[in-house]
């Protein structure tokens, strides 16, 4: 559910619990089309030379991502990482954020000074990730613990993190902390099989990796990453138990990723054979035939929904494209909130 | 043939390969991959076995390079970005730095980082460590500003029987090339002069040696001679070239990409100052990046790290004083 900082974007809000599984649906895979359409577009600006840095896109992963955030309340947490567009908006990012972030607007969140994937609006609860792999987890738990220090019940927190980034000494830490601490965080594991390329066979050596949920004393959860329906339901049941206090939820979904590491990566190291298994299968494409299949829209309806998806990211992209861009001389280049404490020696 | 700083590690990482069967190779992707730069670029397969894939953990690899280290080994480890040593700092600092002098068991590792400032990289893909690490006991620091440096001073961190933090500036990657890779080398430890000059000593080491000579040039132009000081390693930090350099000129600044708080070009200032007082003409200088994460826009990178641009400000207002 969207939260609703932020320019208003919603052509459907998705409903959470309380809506027909229809509307659920069709409300995500909205969002899932208008993350697949504005990463395309980013990636396109991107090899115009328009955006600067990176670009990684969630492609394959926008069924997963998006069920956590439609999962998610006002006052939830979310803390997502480099293949989150669909999350992202669904949680309640606007468009117009996201691309001031890639494009470096000066009025946006960011303001030029970090960009991209590492946005976010930290006192909203959307965290800004930092590159670190693992080290979102144990500061979503932290945020939770203090929720419980000032008396707040009800809330849960949400992060993803890739099969690679289990691998990290933070991953474990910030897991076990939340076990200890039986605190309300659904950590989502993307198993895209690669972390850029080293195939996950490199990563870990137990069978599943939901088997360590049990190694943590915390619930586990499988989910196909590509089917919609499987991705939404899962993670209803996750999030609720977190909210119900059954503590910390480990949700592992089974996917692809179906672009390179970054825009810059050919991801010729893929497998073939594995693009042609049900985990290669396009989460999008896959939504879309169960739409038409269950005749919940019609190819026509789909069409229209894809063409207002560009229209609007062409309009936010062409409105940034005029808005200014960060300034070195009207930076304060401070980086402490007190201002009071700022060193003011230079060597320049 | 040209040879890029980038292409100049790979073939040293290649050479270290051949001549000394203790080499191995560890690091994220390094492996048929080659690398997220492609500094390993075909050394997987030239060397099986030995060019190994690691997990996504850089305090287990850096634990792991020493475990193998104290066997006899002599690991080069590639971190795929300096920013992300931080995670195997402990192991850095308290086990590799401290191993030798607590039980007199050296501990022969390399590790690699890709540093510093690219167009858009921003606060977590830019960072300069050389300050961090140099102010360890134990730890030897190297900053290559050139392709000959970068090759003969890798073999050379893999030879010397002590941790090497290997600093290699990204921005020089493709930039930089050399007709060949040097068949002899200036030892580690030693700075050296990268351009004469009589009115000013700039004391600067890895990228910030290029941006001082693109300031000298133009300085030249109008009749300043500036003296190009590179520091090559900043620990061991060779005090004789610059103190020597400082009695011709009388004039110091001293340069650095990394954070202005403290650091190498501190250190120099400091030496400078306690023990070439009488040397200096006008008060010592450095500059450093803004006080500030590295920003991701390129209007604000451009301005948070020095520029040869900068670096002419500030020698022009050092000559005035
Ligand atoms: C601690 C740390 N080490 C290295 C990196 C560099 N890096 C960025 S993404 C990535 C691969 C991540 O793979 P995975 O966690 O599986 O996520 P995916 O990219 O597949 O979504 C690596 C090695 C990093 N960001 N953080």
């Amino acid at each position: 559910m969207g939260i609703g900082f932020g320019m208003v974007q919603a052509m459907v809000t998705p409903a959470t619990g309380a809506g027909s599984l229809k509307e659920t649906y069709l409300g995500a895979y909205r969002w899932m089309l208008l993350a697949r359409v504005s990463e395309e577009k980013y990636a396109s600006l991107y090899r115009g030379g328009k955006i600067h840095g990176s670009v990684f896109l969630g492609k394959g992963q926008e069924a997963l991502s998006v069920s956590i955030a439609v999962n998610l309340r006002k006052g939830d947490i979310f803390s997502p990482l480099i293949r989150d567009q669909a999350g992202r908006l669904a949680f309640g990012e606007s468009l117009l954020d996201s691309t001031r972030a890639y494009l470096g607007s000066r009025l946006g969140a960011m303001r030029g000074r970090d960009g991209n994937i590492h946005r976010g609006r930290p006192r909203d609860g959307y965290f800004a990730m930092i590159s670190h792999l693992g080290a979102m987890i144990p500061a979503v738990a932290g945020a939770l613990l203090a929720r419980r220090m000032k008396g707040m019940t009800g809330a849960v927190g949400a992060t993803t993190i890739g099969e690679g980034g289990t691998s990290t000494g933070a991953f474990h830490e910030g897991v076990n902390l939340a076990a200890v601490e039986q605190l309300p965080l659904v950590i989502v594991i993307a198993n895209n099989q690669y972390a850029y390329s080293t195939p996950a066979s490199k990563q870990f050596a137990c069978g599943d990796l939901v088997d360590k949920a049990a190694g943590y004393g915390i619930a586990g959860h499988s989910v196909d990453g590509t089917d919609l329906a499987a991705c939404l339901e899962t993670l209803r049941k996750a999030v609720g138990a977190a909210r119900d206090g059954g503590g910390p939820q480990m949700v592992v979904a089974s996917l692809l990723r179906l672009a390179g590491h970054g825009e810059h990566d050919d991801f010729r190291y893929v497998d073939p054979e594995l693009r042609r298994t049900a985990l290669g299968r396009d989460c999008l494409e896959a939504a879309e035939a169960a739409l038409l299949e269950k005749r919940w829209a019609t190819p026509k309806e789909i069409a229209a929904w894809r063409a207002e998806a560009a229209r609007q990211v062409d309009e936010t992209v062409a409105a940034v494209q005029r808005e200014p861009l960060p300034n070195p001389d009207e930076e304060d280049w401070c980086a402490l909130s007190s201002k009071r404490l700022v060193d003011g020696f230079t060597t320049e | 043939m040209s040879i890029t700083y980038l292409e100049a590690i790979r073939e040293a990482q290649a050479k270290a390969l051949a001549d000394d069967p203790r080499v191995f190779l560890y690091g994220q992707d390094i492996g048929s991959f080659g690398g997220a730069f492609k500094a390993t670029k075909n050394l997987a397969k030239e060397f099986p076995g030995r060019v190994l894939d690691s997990t996504l953990s850089e305090d287990a690899i850096i634990g792991a390079a020493i475990g193998a280290a104290i066997e006899g080994m002599r690991p080069i480890v590639e971190m795929q970005y300096a920013d992300f040593s931080t995670v195997g700092f402990n192991q850095i600092v308290n086990h590799a730095a401290t191993l030798f002098w607590r039980t007199e068991t050296p501990c022969p590792i390399t590790i690699r980082l890709p540093s510093g400032g690219t167009n858009g990289s921003g606060p977590f893909h830019s960072q300069n460590m050389e300050s961090l690490y140099a102010h360890y006991p134990g730890l030897v620091v190297m900053t290559p500003a050139t392709v000959e440096d970068a090759y003969s001073m890798l073999l050379e961190a893999v030879a010397i029987d002590d941790p090497v933090i290997f600093c290699e500036h990204k921005y020089l990657y493709y930039h930089l090339k050399a007709d060949g890779l040097p068949t002899e080398a200036e030892p580690v430890g030693k700075a050296k002069i990268a351009r004469p000059g009589r009115d000013v000593t700039v004391v600067a080491y890895s990228a910030m040696v290029h941006e001082a000579l693109e300031m000298a040039r133009e300085l030249a132009t109008e009749g300043t001679e500036v003296e190009v000081v590179d520091l090559r390693s900043v620990k061991p930090l060779d005090t004789d070239t610059v103190l020597a350099s400082v009695a011709r000129t009388g004039r110091l600044l001293a340069v650095g990409e990394s954070f202005p708080w403290g650091g190498v070009t501190a250190e120099v200032v400091a030496r400078v100052a306690s023990a070439g007082f009488g040397l200096l003409d006008a008060a010592p200088q450095r500059l450093n990046a803004k006080d500030t994460p590295v920003p991701f826009h390129p209007n604000l990178w451009g301005t948070h790290r020095p520029t040869a641009r900068a670096i002419a400000i500030a020698v022009r207002e050092l000559l005035r004083s």
